[in-house]
């Protein structure tokens, strides 16, 4: 590869770029230096740690601490899901179960049909795409439920007392928030490469990854985020709904 | 036997009392006004009778039984409610009159809904016409119609006329009393002094969440 070669020289030289956004905020009184400045050694420690540790976790080429890995990434994305379902029972084992059917899933199909191999270097970045893509599906799909539980309670209590049983009285719901929890990945998917380069494929670009082979990654990842934001985003509102019922299933 | 019977109910929600110690009961094929002020418990009271919501003291009896010993949605499909907001939801009038059938399991009677639609002076036209468009009176009749497509044991009508021209709540008051004519128990909220003495045999006036009175109506 001929990519861009970074070193500690010029990746000091880059940090000047830093100043340009701190003569902004002092200049124009913006007051926000402190914040800049913190905020970027913070990005430093933590990316070098991450650096350092995934070095670490790769040398070991070891598939049960990679699963493992995998599995604390799930419940760290469950636990952030869960915050936006707040009223909605289990909230964090639901999450988690979606999470991790709509990943395992997607990437089963990945490593079956040789796309990827079981190994730290390519499962942990692919799963980091897609269990936060997931998450932020889950997320959206928790706000419009328990929003719409509450705004269209009329029509769901009219549904019940027409003899619906929960699941037909709650249907309408569930669609529209699955509906919300997959169009923001579906939405980007429609701008690849016209609007948006994705972070993954410019990354393998500036590598030194010829474009037509940085491309044949981001069609995967875009089918690997397309099937796991609807697997999780399905599985979260089909476990969650009934929670908004008591057990003489009326609404709460 | 009684049809429904209130034994001492009482209903709290968030700390304040909302219905107190409220007995009474009903037979088969009574028509009862439900009157009194806003927030006197009228719509509370309807929605224990369909066990939208459940008594915090107090029981209530459907055919002498405990109604929490029983089936929700299986006491739903026989009590049934109409709200005083009709909602519709899909996009035609066919998504809501299909629904009562779906849930059920069953296929759609073509010709009982035609000849309900026609009973409250929509042709079969209105099936496909987009729920948007639809006039206040043409949705409070659909939703009542969905309602009435499997008879129910008793009908509770929350001031289903009270958004209605005169001429709808005629057609609506005919057909309620048609129904009831054949036995359907009606429980019907009105804020309408006039309509509250109309057809019915007895009036039951709530006030701050008690019954005030349950007089005959001669």
């Amino acid at each position: 590869m001929n990519g861009a070669n970074i070193s500690d020289a010029s990746l000091l030289m880059a940090s000047s770029l830093v100043l340009v956004s701190l003569l902004f905020s002092y200049f124009q009184k913006l007051r926000l230096e402190k914040e800049t400045l913190i905020s970027v050694i913070r990005a430093v420690i933590q990316l070098f740690a991450v650096g350092y540790v995934l070095q670490f976790i790769f040398g070991l080429r070891n598939p049960a601490v990679t699963t493992l890995i995998v599995l604390f990434m799930t419940f760290n994305a469950a636990l952030n899901a869960a915050k936006r379902g707040k009223g909605i029972k289990n909230g964090i084992l639901i999450s988690f179960l979606s999470i991790l059917v709509g990943a395992g899933a997607t990437l089963s199909v990945l490593v079956l049909s040789g796309a990827v191999r079981y190994e730290a270097n390519q499962i942990i970045p692919i799963s980091g795409m897609i269990i936060s893509n997931a998450m932020v599906a889950i997320g959206l799909c928790y706000r419009q439920l328990t929003g719409d539980f509450k705004s269209r309670r009329n029509e769901v209590e009219i549904k019940l007392s027409l003899g619906a049983d929960l699941l037909p009285a709650s249907m309408d719901i569930l669609r529209d928030s699955i509906r919300t929890g997959m169009v923001p990945t579906i939405d980007s998917t429609k701008t690849l490469g016209i609007v948006s380069l994705p972070g993954m494929m410019s990354g393998l670009i500036l590598a030194g990854t010829s474009p037509l082979m940085a491309i044949r990654y981001q069609i995967m990842v875009t089918f690997m985020l397309l099937s796991t934001t609807a697997i999780s985003s399905f599985m979260a509102c089909f476990l969650s709904y009934r929670t908004f019922f008591n057990e003489r299933k009326q609404l709460l | 036997m009684e049809q429904l019977t209130f034994r001492d109910v009482s209903y709290r929600q968030g700390g304040k009392e909302i219905l107190k110690g409220v007995s009474a009961q009903f037979s088969a094929g009574d028509f009862v006004s439900i009157v009194g002020p806003s927030g006197s418990g009228k719509s509370t009271f309807l929605r224990l009778c369909c066990h939208l919501i459940s008594p915090t003291e107090g029981k209530i009896f459907f055919h002498g039984k405990d109604m929490l010993q029983e089936d929700p949605i299986g006491l739903r499909k026989k009590i049934s409610y109409c709200f005083q907001e009709p909602v519709l939801w899909g996009n035609t009038v066919e998504d809501n009159v299909a629904f009562p059938y779906r849930v059920r399991d069953r296929k759609i009677d073509r010709e009982k809904i035609v000849s309900l639609l026609a009973r409250f002076h929509l042709d079969e036209s209105y099936l496909s016409h987009e729920v948007k468009g639809l006039s206040g009176g043409e949705k409070q009749r659909i939703s009542l119609i969905r309602t009435l497509l499997f008879e129910p044991e008793i009908l509770l009508l929350d001031e289903v006329t009270s958004a209605l021209d005169a001429e709808n709540t005629e057609l609506i008051e005919k057909e309620i009393l048609r129904l009831n004519r054949k036995g359907v128990t009606v429980l019907w909220v009105t804020h309408n002094a006039a309509q509250s003495r109309k057809y019915a045999d007895r009036l039951l006036t709530l006030e701050n969440g008690r019954i005030q009175s349950l007089e005959e109506i001669k």
